[in-house]
């Protein structure tokens, strides 16, 4: 594979792995926590309705795996497509 | 040792750390005073992320706002969390790997327009200014309330530390404070929560809590128990829906894409050494603001449990079902003399009724009890925080502790703020409007003074506060979302964006949030010129001014693509730059050729 078209499958592989991310992104936030908040909050677990611990806890917890998950996928990418710095 | 004393041992050792790593952190070339020479680790630079992210708003301001809005205020705990996961994956790294100093300096040279650049460093003074003043008046309201020293001598003493470190230090000193000022802030806002959870559900992790059932022998969980008293005196439930769905879910994105577009949070990631430490540092600001983020539920729904149980002691309607004013708990005396908490016997019982003597339905019954109005006049949600370790009746060490974080949390954000102004001023102003052949040493001078002189405005500013001062927060956010980001995006993920487009882009995001936050709160903010009340059913579609910037961005992100297909493309070398950027390899040498 010629430098330019290594980049250019390097790029579309990321651009796969944001959107997929941004999905769980919008799922676990606006869908769960907002959209269908009613329909969930009539699952309980513990004290917790279910929508509302997305609103307020959930999403929050998902958002900080998501950004690790997708550092850590890049890296891999990174050296797969030896476009890392080093 | 007495409160007072102890206040001034615990904030006096705290500045007394900021300063001591100020004189080790002395920054020497405008590299380290910018972004600190781009060698923070990226967890140290989360932590510091963090710690310049979370404001007195934060940390004071924002449970009480949780206390009192219930689940509508999910929007401020999702907002401005989320934003960390869009700069994550879709900015960060990518200006990592451009590798210069500013966010302005990017939109300039990915435009090649010096038009792009102004427009740009405009809508940063703007924001950071605004947030700026909010962060010095906290610092005077922390001193005069915990302290009991003048108001404005609280904001000098604040201003004369920021001077002594952002001065010196830059970046480098910034960021070494604010490490040390984000262990001080999460310990003095976690310790109270643990003991209040513990007391009411057992379970001394607060984020478990908050899902725990009570420990009062009603065996209900807490937030069903929170939910039915607020509902018997008249109160929305807490964890119903208040605000309209499409309204919650703009005003969410906007926050988002707001927080992403904020110029001094994307500037912390100059500062890592590698692009792939941008993303994880990322990471690592957000779970060490998720650590406050997801106790502040908790706080607030105790808080506010709290609070009723303390006044409603009995049940809704019985003769004796509510606190005798003369009974009243110390705490709440101590902030009725604040004025923070007022009560007036507008039935003249000697007992404090509390409830919403607004709602329609609960009239007839509050009629029926003898009731004649909610006598708690005043209830400052600022105070929930801030009383908590008193209602709490956790020792004064913790109070102290409480000023402490309250004082670390302003200065922190105040200082990233007065870099983000001085770095425009002396870098994108300066150096690139001005004279572009201005020397190292006189540039790193340059900024020093950029720096002292705004400080000296955020001061006054902070002594003067303008009335609009709230409602400019929303305009801060409005156009880091309407404008920067959608700018930023673009010229990251669309090679053919050219100058033309990117410009009117930013101008109709801009000009269109402005507008219609204008159109309901007056022109400028001045009262009376507004064109309709702020009122939901005035508002287009039922949008109010705060959830704007979310459809001014995508009004942006339309008339720039529009503009762009019928204007020539840019030219070969910006598409190189863009499919350059797009690349960790060689961050290093753009660094190094800057």
């Amino acid at each position: 594979m010629s430098q330019q078209t290594q980049r250019q499958a390097y790029w579309s592989a990321n651009l796969k792995l944001v959107a997929m991310c941004l999905a769980v992104w919008f799922v676990v936030s606006y869908l769960f926590g907002i959209i269908l908040v009613d329909q969930l909050n009539a699952i309980k677990i513990g004290g917790y309705r279910l929508g509302f611990w997305f609103a307020q806890q959930g999403s929050m917890y998902i958002f900080v795996v998501l950004i690790f998950f997708y550092a850590a996928r890049m890296r891999k990418l990174d050296q797969k497509f030896n476009v890392n710095e080093d | 040792m007495d409160l007072k004393t102890l206040t001034f041992l615990v904030v006096g050792a705290t500045f007394a750390l900021y300063i001591g790593i100020a004189i080790w952190a002395r920054a020497g070339t405008t590299k380290e005073f910018y972004v600190a020479g781009t060698g923070v680790h990226p967890v140290a630079n989360g932590m510091a992320t963090a710690a310049d992210w979370m404001s007195a708003a934060s940390f004071i301001s924002m449970a009480g706002l949780i206390a009192f809005m219930g689940y509508d205020a999910s929007v401020y705990l999702m907002g401005w969390t989320g934003g960390y996961v869009l700069l994550a994956l879709l900015l960060a790294p990518y200006l990592r790997k451009f590798g210069k100093f500013t966010v302005s300096e990017f939109i300039g040279e990915r435009y090649y327009s010096r038009t792009a650049r102004l427009v740009a460093v405009l809508c940063l003074i703007v924001a950071s200014v605004t947030y700026v003043i909010g962060q010095m008046k906290g610092v005077g309201v922390a001193f005069s309330r915990f302290l009991e020293v003048d108001f404005h001598t609280g904001v000098f003493v604040g201003m004369a530390i920021v001077f002594v470190y952002a001065v010196m230090g830059g970046m480098k000193g910034i960021t070494y404070t604010q490490i040390a000022q984000y262990c001080v802030l999460i310990f003095a806002y976690t310790v109270p929560a643990i003991f209040i959870s513990l007391n009411l559900t057992g379970n001394p992790i607060p984020q478990l809590g908050l899902g725990s059932h009570m420990t009062d022998g009603s065996g209900l969980a807490l937030l069903d128990k929170l939910d039915m008293i607020v509902s018997d005196l008249g109160f929305a439930a807490y964890t119903a829906q208040k605000k309209s769905t499409l309204d919650m879910f703009l005003l969410t994105l906007s926050l988002m894409i707001g927080t992403a577009g904020l110029p001094h949070v994307i500037m912390r990631f100059f500062t890592v050494p590698k692009v792939a430490d941008a993303r994880s540092s990322a990471g690592w600001a957000l779970v060490f603001i998720a650590i406050l983020y997801t106790t502040a539920p908790a706080v607030g729904a105790m808080a506010r449990l709290n609070l009723m149980n303390t006044i409603q002691t009995g049940p809704v309607g019985s003769a004796d079902g509510n606190l005798i004013y003369a009974d009243r708990p110390e705490w709440f005396k101590n902030w009725e003399t604040t004025g923070l908490l007022q009560f007036e016997d507008k039935n003249g019982d000697g007992r404090i009724q509390y409830y919403d003597d607004k709602s329609a339905s609960f009239a007839d019954k509050a009629a029926s009890f003898g009731w004649q109005g909610n006598e708690m006049i005043k209830v400052d949600r600022d105070i929930m925080v801030l009383a908590n370790p008193e209602i709490a009746n956790l020792p004064n060490w913790v109070i102290a502790l409480v000023a402490a974080g309250g004082l670390a949390a302003a200065l922190s954000t105040a200082a990233g703020l007065l870099l983000a102004i001085s770095t425009a001023i002396s870098h994108d102003v300066i150096k690139g409007m001005i004279s572009p052949d201005i020397s190292e040493a006189k540039e790193l001078l340059a900024s020093r003074l950029a720096m002292a002189g705004a400080i000296v405005v955020a001061g006054y500013l902070g002594m003067n506060p303008p009335g609009f001062a709230a409602q400019v927060v929303a305009l801060a956010f409005g156009l880091a979302a309407s404008s920067i980001f959608p700018a930023l995006m673009m010229g990251i993920f669309n090679k053919n964006m050219d100058n033309i487009g990117a410009i009117v882009g930013m101008l109709v995001g801009l000009f269109s949030t402005l507008i219609y936050i204008f159109w309901f709160k007056g022109w400028f903010f001045v009262p009376g010129t507004e064109m309709a009340a702020n009122t939901a059913e005035n508002w287009f579609m039922g949008i109010s001014p705060e959830s704007f910037g979310a459809v001014g961005a995508g009004l942006n992100f339309l008339s720039a693509y529009v503009v762009s297909k019928i204007t020539p493309p840019p030219p070969e070398h910006i598409q190189h730059l863009v499919e350059d950027i797009r690349v960790p390899m060689g961050a290093a040498k753009a660094a190094a050729d800057h």
